[in-house]
């Protein structure tokens, strides 16, 4: 199968307005008649819905969550990039272009990357006209920082809550369509089925969380906006309900799933403590700002982090990218502190941690110049350990975080399933190998605003004379029975393990095999494993409670995905004989440790096509062609 | 440590509950108080029972998914601080823990531990906005907001809507979470053209909902995770007087 991305023609610059040029639009009398389906309420679902709900539209909203402004996308914490060049410090959308496809590792397209930089500014303007309280500095100007992997401030911020007051002004959007009758919404609803009739997305079946009721519901396009699997580790910064079923359950019905094993480790998240914790907090990139990262230059080092002397501290980021120092992009600086704590010099009590030190920036600046900026973090630092960090170095460690992979689109955001688009994080359009800090906020809403908008209705547009699905076609029957199955089977699971049991052993063994590094010997090794894992879940899973409330039953459904996802997330890891980005395969890197790329084989966009069989995935190429940018070492030395 | 834990239990909206007691042995001091839960619903899944529904989600203090009464306090024995981010180290070895859900006539309860928010959703959609549909907005920079006015701005826009405040009110008033979006957008000069209209629909629905009225107890700012100041009520006020003096 030949995977057409759709790039419109023209220089790079002229690309996005070519296709806003030749778009198809939709009457605004008939886009009544059109309805609309959005999973997912983050920035990307809630913008999205609320754009096109603005446009006359009808739009069906569902999250599992008991109110669409919980979405996890509240979690982000740092900031939003923009192309303003308010510091007139040297930026343009070119250079965000450049930084972005390079922080990438040049894993992704040019023209979406682009158009991503491209629509930045005019984000902040949306979001500022929506009240959402951006830093200001006295003279009533918005302010900026900078975040790893740049060298220039383009990072909006609000306190350590910018995803919080993004998403605020989203929801507002959202809800203010919920009162003009132009959106309804389904809370606490969970997708577990597509329903594709000729070949076309034409809805959905969902579950009330509340009733447990199976519900059908018709649409003329269907949007997922669910977010990132990152969960798939168990341990991670994301929340305990983000999950993978919805892109999941689109794949298994013909949308390719990209980049799968692309996954970031952030590496400022607060470390392991215990085997019964459940997430990994994170504590804000925006940090790396004013704190210098280190470990103990002797391996083994037993005292307490503030009595080890300047002289006998390796800061190791320092040292090894003196260009970027304690701001190289994310996967270097994770990276490179798995390398520190495997060479023993970790610190804290499991020995699986590295500091991050505030106390030259407090010296400088002053303690209440750092409380202003990040008090949150410290506060929250303090609430979960107990430890003062305006007085000794936090202890920090990298966690699964985000999934630059997702379901495959094309430059409109449509996946391989005419009519079901994937926005946000879900898809895996615009970050490469390795996403930028503060790229994901803008990812998600520059999607949800400002491109479907536009490529929803270009489609939409060829539907006006197709015939009018009704959830009586007997697709949705099938695809209803399917969930029922499914549930009932679950139901009826009289083993001994919990669904946690299974997501957690899946988890462990996908940090050892398929995490920050990876090898041919591992990546098969867990093959094997999550086979077996898989078939001990169907035969010891046990299930208690009943067919209504229970969040027992949604976890199983959710671990049943991940348990083949994760087999995915290796077959993508092994295929790819190389280093990029995040993916960092043991067998190709320097002598002194740097990941070795290479363009010659992999210079493509993995797309897979599930098979109902044994591995059950094909693998198809999209070859990336770079016309603007040559591809060089992406060093950060 | 060792713990006696009471904890309500209820099948649906209309049945009846009571507090369970559960034993609990081997809890870290470094756990969660949610982790606690999950434990404790491992044991229920290995005895065979249905496990206690309880709502959560981002488990970093943010998302406002959270929030139940422990030993009679909203969100537990800490001020400041959501369900999720309340460690065991703040309990001893030996303690009887109750655990109740949030309670309030506008919050019906689901199951067990889960309630029913969606009465904020409705006063939000009652006017908690600013009209500016995607496309519309000028230059950012063009709306000029002192540092003090955005900082203001924020203090009120923090609340995470996790019912709190309404929990803790011996009238249910949900005074605190409506003021705290109307003080957000009436400091901002591109919120302040609807605030009049904002604020009177806005109380309206806070009524419409159940919510009780606020009598000045004082005590959600105590409970508010995000230490939403009362203040913000007084503004509620302010606004809303004035626009019944200026309506036309």
């Amino acid at each position: 199968m030949i995977l057409d991305a759709k790039i419109p023609a023209g220089e790079l610059a002229e690309k996005w307005n070519n296709y806003k040029k030749h778009a198809k639009l939709v009457n605004p009398a008939n886009r009544k008649k059109f309805d609309i389906i959005v999973v997912g309420t983050g920035l990307a679902g809630a913008s999205c819905a609320a754009s096109l709900a603005e446009q006359g539209y009808n739009v069906k909203s569902f999250c599992f969550q008991d109110t669409a402004r919980r979405a996890h996308s509240v979690a982000a914490q740092g900031g939003v990039n923009a192309a303003k060049n308010y510091k007139n410090d040297g930026d343009s959308v070119y250079r965000m272009f450049y930084d972005t496809i390079k922080g990438g590792d040049f894993r992704s397209r040019e023209a979406n990357v682009y158009r991503l930089a491209e629509c930045s500014a005019e984000l902040i303007d949306q979001a500022v006209a929506q009240g959402v309280p951006f830093a200001r500095e006295y003279g009533g100007y918005l302010n900026n920082r900078s975040f790893g992997g740049v060298q220039v401030s383009r990072t909006f911020y609000a306190r350590g809550q910018t995803g919080q007051q993004l998403l605020l002004g989203a929801y507002q959007a959202l809800m203010r369509q919920v009162s003009l009758g132009k959106v309804k919404t389904f809370t606490r609803h969970e997708m577990l089925e597509l329903v594709v009739i000729d070949g076309k997305a034409k809805g959905i079946i969902a579950r009330d969380l509340l009733t447990g009721q199976i519900e059908r519901h018709a649409a003329n396009a269907v949007v997922l906006a669910t977010g990132g699997y990152g969960k798939v580790y168990y341990l991670s910064t994301l929340a305990m309900g983000c999950n993978s079923s919805a892109i999941w359950r689109a794949h298994k019905k013909g949308a390719f799933m990209s980049g799968v094993s692309w996954i970031q480790f952030h590496p400022t998240s607060l470390p392991q403590s215990g085997e019964h914790q459940s997430k990994l907090t994170l504590m804000s990139e925006s940090l790396r700002n004013d704190g210098r990262i280190w470990v103990p230059k002797k391996p083994g080092d037993d005292r307490v982090p503030k009595e080890i002397p300047e002289e006998e501290r390796d800061y190791y980021l320092e040292r090894r990218y003196p260009a970027f120092g304690n701001l190289s992009p994310r996967d270097i600086a994770s990276r490179a502190a798995k390398e520190r704590i495997d060479a023993g010099c970790g610190v804290g009590p499991m020995k699986n941690a590295v500091c991050l030190d505030f106390s030259k920036a407090i010296k400088e600046q002053g303690k209440e110049k750092i409380k202003e900026k990040y008090s949150n973090l410290f506060t929250m630092y303090e609430k979960i350990n107990g430890i003062n960090a305006y007085e000794q170095p936090m202890l920090i460690s990298p966690a699964a975080h985000f999934t630059m992979g997702g379901l495959w689109v094309d430059y409109r955001l449509m996946t391989t399933i005419p009519g079901l688009f994937a926005l946000g994080e879900a898809n895996f359009s615009d970050h490469g190998a390795n996403r930028l800090g503060a790229n994901s906020l803008l990812q998600a809403c520059v999607d949800g605003y400002f491109i479907a908008p536009y490529t929803i209705p270009d489609y939409l547009a060829d539907e006006m004379k197709a015939e009018k699905i009704t959830t009586d076609h007997p697709a949705f029957a099938a695809a209803e029975n399917e969930v029922k199955v499914q549930l009932n089977q679950f139901l009826q699971m009289k083993g001994h393990l919990s669904a946690d049991h299974y997501h957690k052993t899946l988890g462990k063994l996908l940090y050892d095999k398929c995490g920050l590094s990876r090898s041919k010997e591992g990546l098969e090794v867990a093959i094997a494993e999550i086979k077996q894992l898989r078939k001990s879940f169907y035969k010891d899973l046990k299930i208690t409670g009943d067919d209504k409330v229970n969040s027992e039953l949604e976890k199983a459904g959710r671990v049943a995905d991940y348990l083949e996802l994760g087999e995915l997330m290796c077959y993508d890891a092994l295929t790819r004989e190389e280093s990029c980005g995040a993916h960092f395969r043991e067998e190709y890197q320097t002598a002194d440790g740097e990941a070795v790329r290479n363009d010659q084989d992999f210079c493509f966009v993995s797309a897979w096509e599930w098979k109902d069989k044994d591995p059950g995935h094909e693998l198809h190429k999209e070859p990336l062609v770079f016309e603007n940018v040559a591809l060089t070492v992406r060093s950060y030395k | 440590m060792k713990l006696s834990l009471k904890i309500w239990r209820q099948d649906s909206f209309d049945s009846e509950g009571s507090m369970i007691s559960y034993q609990l042995d081997d809890v870290s001091v470094n756990m969660s108080f949610l982790e606690m839960l999950d434990l404790l619903n491992e044991t229920l899944v290995q005895k065979g029972e249905r496990v206690i529904e309880f709502d959560h989600d981002c488990r970093e203090g943010i998302c406002g998914q959270c929030g139940m009464m422990i030993n009679g306090r909203a969100h537990g024995p800490l001020s400041n601080t959501t369900t999720c981010q309340l460690h065991m180290r703040s309990f001893k070895d030996g303690d009887t823990i109750y655990v109740e859900p949030f309670r309030a006539t506008a919050f019906p309860i689901v199951r067990d531990l889960k309630v029913d928010r969606k009465g904020f959703d409705h006063i939000i959609q009652a006017g908690g906005f600013i009209t500016a549909s995607t496309g519309q907005p000028p230059e950012a920079n063009s709306i000029l907001i002192s540092h003090q006015v955005t900082e203001a701005a924020f203090d009120a826009a923090a609340c995470i809507g996790c019912g709190a405040c309404v929990a803790t009110c011996k009238n249910s008033s949900a005074a605190l979470f409506t003021s705290a979006k109307i003080t957000h957008l009436a400091l901002l000069p591109q919120g302040k053209l609807e605030a009049a209209g904002r604020v009177i629909s806005m109380v309206d629905q806070m009524d419409a909902e159940g919510f009780g009225h606020c009598s000045n107890t004082e005590a959600c700012e105590v409970e508010c995770p995000q230490e939403i100041s009362v203040l913000h009520i007084a503004r509620m006020n302010y606004e809303y007087n004035k626009a019944l003096v200026f309506k036309t």
